[in-house]
């Protein structure tokens, strides 16, 4: 087929989590530039298996970019080049033929290195079991109309709760900071009524988890905001900043 | 075995509530006492660890991603259905459950469904409690929009990205009893069997994805709540991880097979674009509300569509049914499209699409109110395709997307195994032969805040409170058998790569067992299906070993189950003589081309039991009767 294109790949391969990594050069050939950057690793995959040799473990799952499982760093960014995609959405059509692309794993301390391309993230799972809810139980709830909420702060609360919690932001951070991922939770609460009575409680602890789990300080570089796939606001980390400080004085 | 429904006698509106003060109670003090384990982290699965817990159970539950949040529930777009009436637009709880049964095309379980519709409006209130971030008026109160198969509009939504913001909603709720200890949550597991003790399921044995180790989990229930199977079909809007193992391992172990063969194909999705591609990705059934269906008047006309003139479109939905138009059902708008597709009159470089045009959506809407309500939409669309669908009509084509078949289970979501649950997608239970849009968030969230946490109860007073013991010679063998079936899958080093099996698996069961089936074709796949299974037990590679995170042994396991599921399904749709919702056979269909179905004969669920490695399945029927509905013909004319 015309217009298919040849790439050389450069992919961090390590073993497991305590294993030495290193890069390793491999030749993607004929590819479709209508593939997503995923299906050309499956054909990459293909082969190496074909030629006896350990596929790339790499994290992936509903391929439409909305689970937050796929994780490559591409090329120095956290998802590749395009903004507001994340990788199982990137197309092959973003590169050229005969380019170089340096495939790597989220490198952060608080996100160790499992195999491959794939990392723990159950980091963000603790933040979020730290505070990242509503304290009600299922059928104590009054009706959903008795809780009337402006469309504006509805509309900027669903796109705060539009992470989709892949850890680009983390990725892109020179510290490694999880602000932007933690602050969009807070937001998305501090938004609406229903967030309200725990408000001061749940930032202080969400805040505290994120600290223990090893990520590093906001310096307003807003490089999460730029490589977010789902391009959250830097506002909500603002915000969240509001938030605790409100907490801490009030408290 | 007889299968026994247990669906309650009386009046429909009250066979729940009775049902309700029937079922046996645990003691709040007592209910520490029992551990359940759920296997899935979806909608149903969340919403049911959450409630579990708060009841007071010790619950644990099981996923394969990282994350529960990853669950492919994440992933559904348009909105969730409930019967509020919020809109003085004459909906209610009967008209819900009427809409959901002949969606169905008279093959679900009345009861059930009233129960669903019932419950639809408390799913709301909880969602919004928990701070779920549904579209709204200016006014503050809840937005809806209308999706096929309803005339009123009843169906919730935020954005475009309604399934994630319930199930965060849900996530967020199980967070917060994994943070109080109630729950344990295992990420990166799969399991791998059921454990029965005394013919009761008794606990799992679970593969931990990262370091390949086996682990033996004990309870007293185990509830799965695994999603659906489509991906036997390989190109589907299925998530990657997808898969059929737990139910069908269960199935292996007495749980009944309901319907396999009812499989939803979805019929707004982009068009496949090559051999590389590993998955479709659907676009919003909800964009059906705005976007018109047509295909050129003319066979292979080839012009641009802005070139072809209004009076050489063929606009057929809105042609063949005035009162439905866009908005019939999802099986009856695939089959169609594949109709003008057959016709020659298909769209695009391979023939097989239609195009869904919001021209006159954004002449008068305009472009920014197109954009609020489908905005992420267009965008998904713009990404794969590389075309702008504001100034060129979309193309879409119809994509496996959803099993309406899955585990019999009786009215208390029990399957034929005591103790073992099913949920969601994962049970057969309430669609029949054909989903309504927006109605699979429902029956999840149904299921696991407001079915389960009833219904379990009644077994669990029933079992003695003391722990399960992980060391008897059940859980011992279970694990012995689940080690062996690794061990072979890596020892075959053959030639054909798991992904190469799968493919082919997924060529057959869409030809053969797709959406239009015929008795030679199903006989046909059927034998494909069996050589295909013969030739991946002796030639399938599978690099790597055991004790280490390997993605290849795990997709392995998954297709191996794959291989005899289609096989049940191809049975199953042999059996059903008739056309029913998403189940056509070509050899019986009204003269206008719409599915014929047969009450007298084939009004039962087909409940398949497992008889062994390469022996034939038997098939049970439970007789679905109905006692307030008049079964009519569908029609959407």
């Amino acid at each position: 087929m015309s217009g298919n294109m040849n790439l050389t790949l450069k992919v961090w391969r390590q073993k497991s989590q305590n294993a030495q990594g290193a890069f390793e050069t491999y030749e993607a050939k004929n590819i479709s530039p209508d593939m997503s950057f995923l299906e050309m690793m499956d054909v990459v995959n293909e082969d190496l298996i074909k030629a006896g040799k350990e596929p790339i473990a790499f994290d992936h799952d509903c391929r439409e970019g909305i689970c937050g499982m796929c994780s490559m760093y591409i090329n120095g960014r956290a998802h590749g080049p395009l903004k507001g995609v994340t990788t199982c959405q990137l197309h092959m059509r973003s590169f050229s033929s005969g380019e170089t692309i340096t495939i790597e794993p989220w490198r952060a301390t608080a996100f160790p290195v499992l195999r491959d391309l794939v990392v723990d993230r159950t980091a963000f799972e603790r933040i979020q079991q730290a505070g990242g809810y509503v304290s009600v139980n299922t059928g104590s709830v009054p009706d959903a109309n008795a809780i009337p909420i402006s469309k504006e702060n509805a509309d900027e609360a669903f796109l705060s709760a539009a992470c989709i919690g892949c850890g680009a932001c983390v990725a892109a951070c020179k510290n490694s900071s999880a602000m932007l991922f933690v602050s969009a939770k807070v937001s998305q609460y501090a938004l609406l009524p229903q967030g309200n009575v725990e408000r001061k409680e749940r930032v202080l602890k969400m805040v505290s988890q994120m600290d223990q789990e090893g990520f590093g300080n906001c310096s307003n570089t807003e490089a999460c905001e730029a490589e977010c796939p789902k391009e959250i606001k830097v506002t909500n980390i603002a915000r969240m900043n509001r938030e605790f400080l409100r907490a801490k004085l009030f408290s | 075995m007889t299968l026994n429904s247990k669906a309650p006698s009386g009046p429909l509106a009250e066979k729940w509530n009775n049902h309700k003060f029937n079922l046996k109670l645990v003691n709040p003090a007592n209910k520490r006492k029992y551990d359940i384990i759920i296997v899935g982290t979806g909608l149903a699965g969340a919403s049911a660890a959450a409630s579990l817990a708060e009841l007071g159970y010790n619950v644990k539950t099981f996923c394969v991603q990282d994350s529960p949040r990853r669950a492919h529930s994440i992933a559904a777009q348009g909105g969730i259905n409930a019967a509020k009436n919020y809109r003085n637009d004459g909906d209610s709880v009967y008209r819900l459950f009427y809409d959901t049964l002949k969606g169905g095309d008279y093959r679900a379980r009345e009861a059930n469904v009233y129960r669903l519709a019932q419950v639809s409006v408390n799913i709301i209130d909880q969602c919004v409690a928990q701070g779920v971030p549904f579209a709204r008026e200016y006014g503050g109160l809840l937005d809806n929009r209308s999706f096929g198969g309803a005339q009123v509009s009843r169906t919730f939504y935020a954005k475009g990205q309604t399934g994630q913001q319930l199930l965060l909603g849900a996530y967020s709720a199980m967070n917060r009893q994994i943070a109080t200890g109630k729950i344990q949550s295992y990420t990166r597991h799969e399991m791998l069997d059921v454990v029965m003790v005394d013919g009761k399921a008794r606990g799992i044995i679970a593969r931990d994805l990262v370091t390949g180790q086996i682990e033996r989990h004990s309870a007293h229930a185990v509830v799965l709540c695994t999603g659906g199977y489509g991906n036997v079909f390989y190109l589907t809007t299925y998530a990657r991880g997808s898969n059929v193992t737990a139910i069908w391992r269960a199935h292996k172990k007495g749980a009944y097979f309901g319907n396999p063969c009812f499989t939803q194909i979805h019929p707004t999705c982009i068009p496949v674009s090559g051999d590389h591609q590993s998955k479709l990705t659907l676009m919003s059934e909800s964009l059906r509300n705005d976007g018109r269906i047509w295909v050129p008047l003319k066979k292979g006309d080839n012009r641009k569509p802005e070139d072809i003139p209004e009076a050489e479109r063929d606009y057929y939905l809105e042609r063949i049914y005035p009162s439905f138009g866009n908005l019939v059902p999802r099986d009856i708008a695939s089959r169609k499209a594949k109709e003008m597709c057959d016709q020659g009159r298909g769209v695009g470089a391979s023939g097989l699409a239609v195009y869904l045009d919001f021209s006159d959506a954004i002449n008068r809407l305009g472009e920014s109110t197109v954009a609020s309500r489908y905005g992420n939409l267009f965008d998904m669309y713009k990404q794969i395709t590389g075309e702008n669908p504001y100034k060129t009509p979309m193309r879409i084509y119809p994509a496996v997307h959803y099993t309406m078949g899955g585990l019999w289970v009786d009215y208390n979501l029990m399957t034929t195994i005591p103790g073992l649950y099913a949920c969601g997608e994962a049970n057969f239970s309430d669609h029949g032969a054909n989903r309504l849009g927006a109605s699979a968030l429902m029956q999840g969230l149904a299921d696991g805040y407001f079915v389960l946490p009833y219904t379990i109860g009644d077994y669990l007073a029933g079992e003695e409170r003391k722990e399960v013991s992980i060391d008897s010679p059940e859980f011992v063998a279970a694990e012995k058998n689940v080690k062996d079936q690794l061990q072979k899958l890596l020892s075959i080093n053959g030639n054909k790569t798991v992904h190469e099996f799968q493919r082919e698996l997924g060529l057959i069961m869409w030809n053969h067992c797709g959406m239009a089936r015929n008795e030679n074709g199903l006989k046909e796949g059927i034998e494909k299906i069996k050589a295909l299974r013969a030739e991946f037990w002796k030639n399938i590679k599978v690099p790597g070993v055991g004790e280490e995170l390997n993605q290849n042994l795990e997709r392995a396991g998954r297709v191996a189950d794959f291989l005899e599921l289609g096989e049940l399904m191809m049975q199953d749709a042999l059996q059903r003589n008739e056309s029913c919702g998403g189940h056509f056979r070509e050899e019986y269909q009204t003269p206008e081309g719409e599915a014929l179905r047969d009450d007298d004969n084939y009004a039962y669920v087909a409940a398949w039991e497992y008889k062994g490695e390469n022996q034939p399945s038997e098939m049970h029927k439970e007789a679905l009767e109905y006692e307030f509905i008049k079964r009519s013909q569908r029609s959407y004319k």
